[in-house]
């Protein structure tokens, strides 16, 4: 298996998600490069719109690679306040850079508390190691 | 994955870094480094794809080319030794057992080339319906096939195959022909046929050959972009070539007609399992149609999303994807044939949400 760069300063979730604080005091989310590895060629996503909210584990969008579909779960209970328009053009994004301009959304956490429980890199690491 | 069956290649998948997936019981290579990657080499250069999990089953003795007659949906005695053609097997019904390439060897010998989720139900389909002067030879498990694939597929070959007898050089096989060659030393059967809608050849060969004819090949076609391609690109090729795929476009219920192969079955002469259940259900009138369909709004079609016009709910998706050469979301479904036009309007449904498909000719690239 390849190797999958894991950055410090972001927080993970078992969903293959990244979650990093902004210094505005909000989020923006996004796939962790395991999960771009995973899925391969990405060729569509489906993002919600700015307002929208969720719960915590909630389905907010789609990620397709050239074979599978993907759910996107809201890592914790979250606001919409903006989401990354270039990837509805260029999807390509998420697998050339997915800390980076592959972002997804950007959030206000409703639920500040939920983000301890989201993992480090290292509990995160352990867990693709379960996996595999 | 350690209940799975292995091609003989799988240490070689695993050495080229392949993601391996279960596909019909074999570990299976499904991508070495991109699907789009190895979409575009065969459809530019050459790809190069293990099959070996695909099954041979050999019908040999004095009644093997009448029994081949009444089993398949193609005709067998026009067809000359050398030649390869494509057909059902179907059952009383008129519903597909399998789709199958038939290898022509002689007045008492062909084989066929068959799905690998399909060896086991052929093989008792075919014994039950053989006879006693027929012998009936699962080859499946001694015989690695690989798929080369792409334009630069016949200069490859040229430069690595010797003729065994006057077959002449790779390059002047004709389509659907086939004749022995030695790789690398070592015997095979080559004919020029294949999955992708490019020109292309499979090469059957004895399985303890496989690893050195893989690697041969691969070092020889480096030079023309030649790379290794794995079972994701295999099924958007053959996607884009609208070639059906068994267990989606095809079951034990589907009549060849309504998959649109019409070519491949002999109405006329008949006399083949099925073929009456396949004229009736004709009279009757055809209940649906496969049809190829271009996504007009946002969003990919894939295999089991439902097909609605109207609202209504009219028929469902068999493939789909997006088509890495065309850069649009393609797919394959059953409507009603007064649905079928090409130039029609229908809505596929993707997650709760009918988006715009419009019905097109296929196959969906210029027929090679």
């Amino acid at each position: 298996m390849s190797d999958f760069e894991l950055p410090e300063d972001v927080q993970y979730t078992r969903d293959d998600e990244w979650v990093k604080a902004e210094a505005d005091g909000h989020h923006r989310i996004g796939i962790t490069d395991y999960a771009q590895q995973q899925l391969g060629d990405i060729v569509f996503v489906e993002l919600p719109s700015p307002g929208d909210s969720f719960e915590a584990g909630q389905p907010f969008g789609v990620v397709e690679s050239v074979k599978a579909v993907s759910d996107l779960f809201a890592p914790t209970s979250i606001e919409i306040l903006e989401v990354n328009q270039e990837l509805e053009e260029t999807p390509e994004s998420i697998n050339a850079d997915c800390y980076g301009i592959g972002w997804l959304i950007r959030v206000r956490a409703t639920k500040p508390e939920e983000l301890e429980k989201l993992l480090d890199r290292t509990s995160y690491e352990k867990t693709i190691e379960e996996r595999s | 994955m350690s209940d799975l069956l292995k091609t003989p290649l799988h240490g070689q998948h695993e050495a080229l870094g392949a993601r391996m997936v279960d596909f019909a019981g074999f570990s299976m290579p499904v991508q070495y480094t991109s699907i789009k990657q190895e979409h575009a080499a065969v459809r530019q250069h050459a790809g190069l794809f293990d099959v070996s999990h695909m099954g041979q089953i050999q019908l040999s003795g004095v009644g093997a080319i009448a029994c081949a007659e009444k089993l398949l949906t193609c005709r067998i005695s026009s067809l000359r030794p050398g030649r390869v053609r494509y057909g059902l097997l179907c059952n009383e019904e008129g519903g597909c057992v399998d789709d199958v390439t038939v290898y022509r060897e002689s007045e008492t010998m062909l084989w066929l080339c068959v799905n690998a989720a399909n060896v086991k139900k052929d093989l008792l389909w075919i014994q039950k319906h053989a006879g006693k002067t027929v012998t009936v030879v699962d080859r499946s498990r001694e015989t690695a096939l690989l798929a080369l694939q792409g334009p630069a597929s016949a200069s490859i070959l040229d430069r690595l195959t010797v003729p065994a007898l006057v077959a002449g050089k790779i390059s002047d096989l004709g389509r659907f022909r086939f004749a022995d060659f030695e790789i690398a030393g070592h015997p095979v059967q080559i004919s020029r046929t294949g999955y992708t809608g490019a020109d292309g050849f499979e090469i059957y060969l004895p399985a303890e050959s496989a690893v050195s004819i893989f690697e041969a090949l691969l070092d020889a076609g480096r030079a023309d972009g030649l790379e290794a391609a794995g079972l994701g690109a295999r099924d958007t090729l053959r996607l884009e070539a609208a070639l059906p795929l068994y267990g989606h476009e095809l079951d034990d219920s589907t009549s060849p007609l309504e998959a649109g192969l019409d070519r491949f079955v002999k109405r006329e002469t008949g006399g083949f399992i099925g073929a009456e259940a396949i004229t009736r259900r004709e009279h009757e009138g055809r209940l649906r149609q496969l049809v190829g369909f271009v996504i007009e709004g946002r969003g990919i079609a894939r295999g089991g999303y439902p097909i609605d016009l109207d609202g209504a709910h009219v028929g469902h998706v068999t493939s789909g994807g997006p088509s890495p050469t065309l850069g649009s979301a393609i797919g394959l479904g059953y409507v009603p044939p007064e649905l079928a036009e090409v130039g029609s309007k229908i809505d596929v449904v993707i997650r709760n949400r009918p988006v715009p498909a419009r019905i097109v000719e296929t196959p969906f690239l210029g027929a090679s």
